[in-house]
């Protein structure tokens, strides 16, 4: 059952709010605008998509326009950030930070200034445009630079409330976004700190299975728990700080179930999945399924139909918990 | 107009300079010889001269920032740094070294006084753009300048950077191009042609001046210049030797990228020394 001390909206699972992540950027930006004289937005001509333009029309003083020039946003934002203003940059994630990678590791970094780097329609999820604009290594890009935080919020909330915390951070950020609506779990009331992650569903029983899941897919996770509650009981923790990771909470869960599904919009090399992985097999091996995309670009098609495509969706969720359940007990010799 | 006790002064600081890069490359072993030694004038003008500067505190928050886009001339920044008092000229032996602060690429976090961390090129003009539009914003009277390679204009970044210098008038900024047109694969025309400079830059709105990179009081008059155009952002392309003060190396690419040996560096120090500060100049 959903953890009630998240605070989740109540209608989840009947005829959830839906809303895109990217608006709930937006929004952030407008708060921010209002409460924070240092912070400054630029642009690589996306304003529209990126959900700049409020910001930029209320506060224009603020908003700088680079035209369609991922590497000097990168910079620019580095002399910015390194004067004393706080800079968030917006494209779309393949091109920042993509295009502009070596600029975002030498002049944002390693040399440490407090740049909000947004990327914008990432993963498979941006749909008809097709594998060009599909990111699915940024997390990967990010997380391997000492100094960048990597936040990835589960919907358009804790997008506003990963914006704002994104501001409040002394150092470089990446925030992860989505161009497509997707159904709204949380409400103001959840928590949401950066190197923290809430545990948003817990069967009953014992659980068999923690699932760790990354981004807007948090929510066929939560499908695919409630699809199993009688019968695979499982613990579902949402991971949208990808860097730092809540050691104390994913070990403590992992000690508990002693095997473990991973489910991102990304590929699994690099990604939140690597992160999880990377962690238990120093500190608490058990055997894992990653629910990613598996070493393919991907291509045009709607967002439901590529999340099949590339085993992303619910149904597979559940193959992946039915999967490693057997794993485990397979290890132990039952 | 710099007086001939003024001058005198800055050659012998550029003397200094280059007797200390040749002392520190030839110690670390490996670094980049003619871009620091053919820049040695303009560092000693900006640091003795030009820049609003305080040695004692360099995070000094109305202080000139000097920008240093081609990160890999840094041993010549090293030299000017330690002689304008920011750490002790000592120091400047332990280049490169492990443990050290002065790294082979500048990295801010690790010496107060570098504004920035850089080396891959073609990225400083970008973050001068950054702090001088932030210092507009905020009605700051400091400068921004920033040191460039002629060969780095190869990079795209640099063009979107002077676009969107030229686009937005910043004219608290200064551009400086090391004009020595040689880069490692040989003579800049040759690998990349980059003429006509002036008209690209003038095409991207910014205004122009040409100089003796190594005749300090003709920089010094140029960046005066600089400084009393407030319309548009300005760019000073100093004409400069690679490798200038030890003539058997001048001009020479093969020296972008190789230290001297210690023979060499003996050679080279007591030739410099027989020069009292007066390097020939190009308009002499």
């Amino acid at each position: 059952m959903i953890n009630p001390n998240v605070k989740l909206k109540e209608n989840i699972f009947t005829s959830p709010d839906m809303a895109a992540t990217r608006d709930g950027f937006g929004t952030a930006l407008l708060e921010l605008g209002e409460t924070n004289p240092n912070v400054v937005v630029l642009c690589a001509d996306l304003a529209e998509s990126t959900r700049t333009l409020p910001f930029k029309e209320k506060y224009p003083e603020r908003y700088i326009e680079l035209g369609v020039a991922e590497q000097n946003l990168a910079t620019v934002a580095s002399g910015l950030a390194n004067y004393g203003k706080i800079p968030f940059i917006t494209s779309y994630a393949t091109f920042s930070p993509g295009r502009n990678n070596e600029q975002i590791r030498t002049t944002i970094s390693l040399n440490n200034v407090p740049v909000k780097i947004a990327g914008a329609h990432a993963g498979l999820s941006v749909g008809p445009d097709g594998a060009t604009h599909q990111a699915l290594e940024d997390i990967a890009l990010m997380r391997a630079q000492p100094n960048m935080t990597v936040l990835y919020p589960c919907d358009s909330e804790e997008a506003r409330k990963v914006t704002l915390a994104a501001a409040a951070h002394a150092g470089p950020v990446y925030i992860r976004l989505a161009r497509e609506k997707t159904p709204v779990m949380t409400t103001a009331e959840t928590p949401f700190v950066i190197g923290k992650s809430n545990v948003v569903w817990e069967s009953e029983h014992k659980p068999e299975v923690v699932i760790f899941a990354t981004g807007t897919l948090l929510y066929q996770a939560l499908m695919a728990a409630k699809e199993l509650e009688f019968k695979i009981p499982t613990v579902v923790i949402n991971i949208s700080s990808i860097k730092p990771l809540d050691r104390e909470t994913i070990l403590a869960a992992v000690k508990d179930a002693g095997a473990v599904v991973t489910v991102e919009e990304h590929q699994m090399a690099g990604g939140m999945g690597s992160a999880i992985a990377e962690l238990l097999a120093a500190a608490y091996p058990v055997p894992q399924e990653f629910v990613a995309v598996h070493d393919r670009f991907g291509q045009s098609g709607t967002a439901p139909e590529l999340y099949k495509e590339y085993g992303l969706d619910t149904p597979h969720i559940v193959e992946a918990i039915t999967k490693v359940k057997a794993r485990k007990e397979g290890s132990k010799g039952v | 107009m710099l007086t001939d006790e003024n001058l005198k002064n800055l050659e012998l600081k550029a003397e200094a300079i280059r007797e200390t890069i040749i002392e520190m490359l030839v110690a670390a072993g490996s670094g980049h010889t003619a871009g620091p030694m053919g820049m040695a004038d303009i560092f000693a003008a900006l640091y003795f001269d030009i820049l609003n500067h305080d040695p004692k505190n360099p995070e000094w928050e109305e202080r000139d920032r000097l920008i240093l886009s081609n990160g890999h001339i840094v041993p010549v920044r090293y030299a000017a740094m330690a002689h304008a008092g920011y750490f002790p000229v000592e120091e400047c032996l332990t280049l490169r070294k492990f443990g050290s602060r002065l790294q082979g690429h500048p990295e801010r976090e690790r010496l107060p006084g570098l504004e920035t961390t850089s080396g891959p090129l073609g990225s400083g003009l970008g973050q001068a753009a950054g702090i001088a539009y932030g210092a507009r914003m905020d009605g700051k009277k400091f400068h921004v300048y920033c040191a460039m390679s002629d060969g780095e204009h190869d990079a795209g970044n640099i063009w979107e950077s002077a676009m969107f210098i030229g686009a937005n008038k910043l004219s608290n900024l200064t551009g400086i191009i090391d004009r020595n047109n040689i880069q490692i694969n040989g003579l800049t025309e040759d690998v990349m042609p980059l003429e006509s400079l002036r008209n690209k830059y003038e095409a991207f709105g910014w205004h122009v001046l040409e100089c003796d990179g190594n005749n300090i009081a003709a920089f010094v008059d140029m960046v005066g210049e600089a400084k009393a155009i407030t319309e548009r952002p300005t760019v000073i392309i100093a004409h400069t030797v690679p490798g200038k003060g030890i003539k058997e190396i001048e001009y020479d690419y093969h020296w972008h990228g190789t230290p001297p040996n210690a023979e060499q560096a003996k050679k080279w120090l007591q030739e410099l020394r027989t020069l009292k500060g007066k390097i020939q100049s190009e308009h002499e």
